[in-house]
């Protein structure tokens, strides 16, 4: 059953500004005409089918795919080619991935405090606190010493999250953070995605979790071949879908 | 009548009991079975490599231990009908294939050189001994520069104008970067002057060290050889090519059309030209090509060909270790906020560097076997050393020559095998992957 989404405040500030954003890949038109405003606190899970580019806007937020037209602005900070302003937009935006990308030849305690120290210049000891914080925050903090080849799935996208929340990001993207994992650990994770989201955390998610996106999301954003087709609230989403492609999409995936 | 599938449902009531493994299968007699005579095949290639090993070592020792001639002081003792090894030539070259012509006095030069040399490498070997770095520096930084005062008797005697030359270069080095810094609008940072001043006192600081007059004998290259050439060309050679390779392997997969260029064009030149046509190109042609009376050192021009030819090599195979890096780890790293330089001294070269450790080592293998090529531009390297004392008239024996050879081929095997072993040790050591 939906359940509504918790009433968390969401402020008029806006976090992620994209106006008129296209992208190519060579030839290929991947994005087209993407206009979307995050304000802070929101909780957005993206979905749509393969190939519908849903995956590539995330990455497009924090530059991990440039853009070639339109305007993207992540907290006040337009990215360009400027490599001092997409480094400051990582600082600021999380990034958990569908193949956890965790550092293997680190120990999970070092995938944790490796950028703060690096990057945010942060005493070893006080990141390594930080660290042990959020590891309990997943909780996981008996696996702190051991390489990630010795976790389970469930476990090392759960020290993927805390590894992004090290460095205090504002927003959190998410990409498909559960699609590679063993069906009985899909509830872990998405448990630790719960409590961010109920913490205040800006969440952009791309996932085919529908209880999660009714669990947490304010609002849900359908994608096809490279086009928002439709956004709205999870309830009137689901119960309700407005465009033939949601529809369909809805029929194929709800069962 | 009923069918076979109308009684289809089971409940498991007892726990199946765990049983041992059923005898034959495991210890000795398990072993002997599972990996010599799980087959007629396997069988018979057992019986057959088996003789064929025994038959090669029963052969060798017959000759290097059982028949060989022991005790004597020149070729007659070795000329006995049936005798093997003739190990008083051993004996009596030992010395000189271990220093080449060096004077006999100043001998405990390149002793001390190899005892440095040892107390440097081996904490550095042990992962359990603290103080990597200071270790790192005082092997590439103090060592080298200490064995050149050690082994040549220093003085070098620069002019003055080298000392402003090479100060100079710093101080605009210097005036470059903070330069830069300053058109970047960060303002001048006086870390930056800091560590450039730094650069300047350790180069100084070593260019003094070089100059002064610390009493010793000059002993020209051209009479060092043997060991202390083989170790002193592979030394040079491994410690160059692998920041050298490190770096062209990074500027080949760079951005930079221009770096990318460079690298490029670097490695397929010397990778494309044998180690011999580099070694003549330094000894006999580069002099034609420098103002007359330059003169660089024969040895040193050698060290120079074998340290660039081999970083050519050692490019491609960091390159390829580069490689099997998957994507997902420089997207991790970068979405982190890390730059490119911590990305790859952190994240990737690590990753990278322990996947070629095999191929960085066999390079670094056949690189010190390489270094016997060097005596075809008349240095005497171990190979040329020992082949020069097979050609003494005092130890002209048949059985001298295998001796000579066979004692060659133990040399080399113990350095290579020692740094093969080492190398599987720290493939274990760093295999932090799928341990469970």
């Amino acid at each position: 059953m939906a359940q509504p989404a918790p009433n968390l405040t969401i402020s008029d500030e806006v976090a992620v500004q994209i106006s008129s954003m296209n992208k190519w890949y060579g030839e290929f038109h991947v994005l087209r005409d993407i206009n979307l405003t995050v304000y802070k606190g929101e909780r957005i899970v993206i979905c749509g089918p393969s190939g519908s580019g849903k995956s590539t806007l995330i990455r497009c937020i924090n530059r991990l795919e440039e853009h070639q037209k339109g305007d993207i602005v992540v907290d006040g900070v337009p990215l360009t080619n400027d490599l001092k302003k997409i480094d400051e937009v990582r600082r600021e935006v999380g990034m958990v991935f569908q193949h956890f990308n965790l550092f293997p030849h680190l120990t999970v305690l070092e995938n944790l405090t490796l950028a703060p120290i690096w990057v945010r210049k942060m005493p070893k000891k006080e990141a390594e606190e930080a660290a042990m914080k959020y590891l309990t925050r997943v909780k996981i903090p008996e696996q702190a010493l051991k390489y990630p080849g010795q976790l389970s799935g469930g476990q090392q996208q759960r020290v993927a999250i805390a590894r992004s929340l090290c460095m205090n990001p504002k927003i959190m993207l998410f990409d498909e953070p559960t699609s590679a994992l063993d069906p009985e650990m899909i509830k872990e994770v998405l448990e630790v995605m719960v409590d961010l989201a109920q913490s205040g955390m800006t969440m952009l998610c791309v996932t085919h979790e529908m209880g999660f996106a009714k669990q947490v999301a304010n609002r849900v954003i359908f994608m096809d071949q490279g086009q928002i087709i439709e956004q709205n609230s999870p309830n009137e989403f689901f119960t309700n879908p407005k465009s033939e492609r949601t529809k369909l999409f809805l029929s194929q995936i709800l069962h | 009548m009923a069918k076979p599938t109308d009684d289809i449902a089971y409940v498991r009531a007892t726990e199946a009991p765990l049983l041992p493994a059923p005898p034959g299968m495991v210890g000795i007699q398990g072993w002997v079975r599972g990996n010599l005579f799980y087959s007629p095949l396997s069988s018979i290639a057992t019986i057959v490599f088996g003789s064929f090993f025994l038959w090669l070592i029963i052969g060798t020792l017959q000759w290097a231990v059982v028949s060989a001639v022991w005790t004597g002081s020149d070729r007659e003792a070795c000329l006995v009908e049936g005798s093997g090894a003739c190990w008083p030539f051993v004996t009596a070259k030992f010395a000189q294939w271990i220093y080449g012509f060096y004077p006999i006095d100043q001998r405990w030069r390149v002793n001390l050189f190899f005892l440095l040399s040892v107390a440097g490498l081996i904490p550095m070997l042990m992962p359990q001994v603290p103080y990597k770095l200071w270790n790192a520096a005082f092997l590439v930084g103090v060592l080298p520069l200490v064995t050149l005062v050690l082994l040549t008797g220093g003085n070098f005697d620069f002019s003055m104008l080298s000392y402003v030359a090479v100060l100079a270069v710093v101080a605009v080095c210097a005036a470059l970067t903070l330069g830069w810094s300053w058109l970047q609008g960060e303002g001048i940072e006086l870390a930056g002057l800091r560590n450039w001043v730094i650069v300047g006192a350790v180069v100084l600081a070593g260019m003094l060290f070089l100059d002064m007059d610390f009493g010793l004998v000059p002993v020209e290259t051209s009479q060092w050889g043997g060991l202390l050439v083989t170790l002193v060309v592979s030394a040079t050679g491994i410690v160059a090519s692998l920041p050298l390779g490190i770096v062209l392997a990074l500027g080949r997969r760079s951005d930079m059309p221009v770096v990318k260029t460079f690298s490029v064009v670097f490695i397929e030149v010397w990778r494309g030209v044998p180690l011999i046509t580099v070694l003549f190109m330094a000894s006999v042609m580069l002099p034609l090509f420098l103002p007359p009376g330059t003169s660089f050192d024969k040895l040193l021009r050698a060290l120079v060909g074998v340290g660039l030819f081999s970083a050519a090599y050692m490019a491609e195979v960091v390159r390829g270790g580069l490689q099997a890096i998957p994507k997902g780890q420089y997207e991790g790293a970068m979405a982190l906020g890390l730059s490119y330089w911590q990305t790859m001294g952190k994240i990737i070269l690590p990753q990278a560097l322990k996947i070629s450790i095999p191929n960085i080592v066999g390079n670094f293998i056949s690189l010190f076997k390489d270094t016997t090529l060097v005596s075809i531009i008349g240095l005497f390297d171990l190979l040329g050393i020992v082949r020069a004392g097979l050609k003494d008239s005092i130890w002209s024996a048949p059985s001298v020559v295998p001796t000579g050879y066979f004692s060659l081929a133990l040399m080399f095997w113990i350095f290579c095998f020692g740094m093969s072993r080492y190398a599987i040790y720290t493939e274990r050591r760093l295999h932090t992957g799928h341990k469970r």
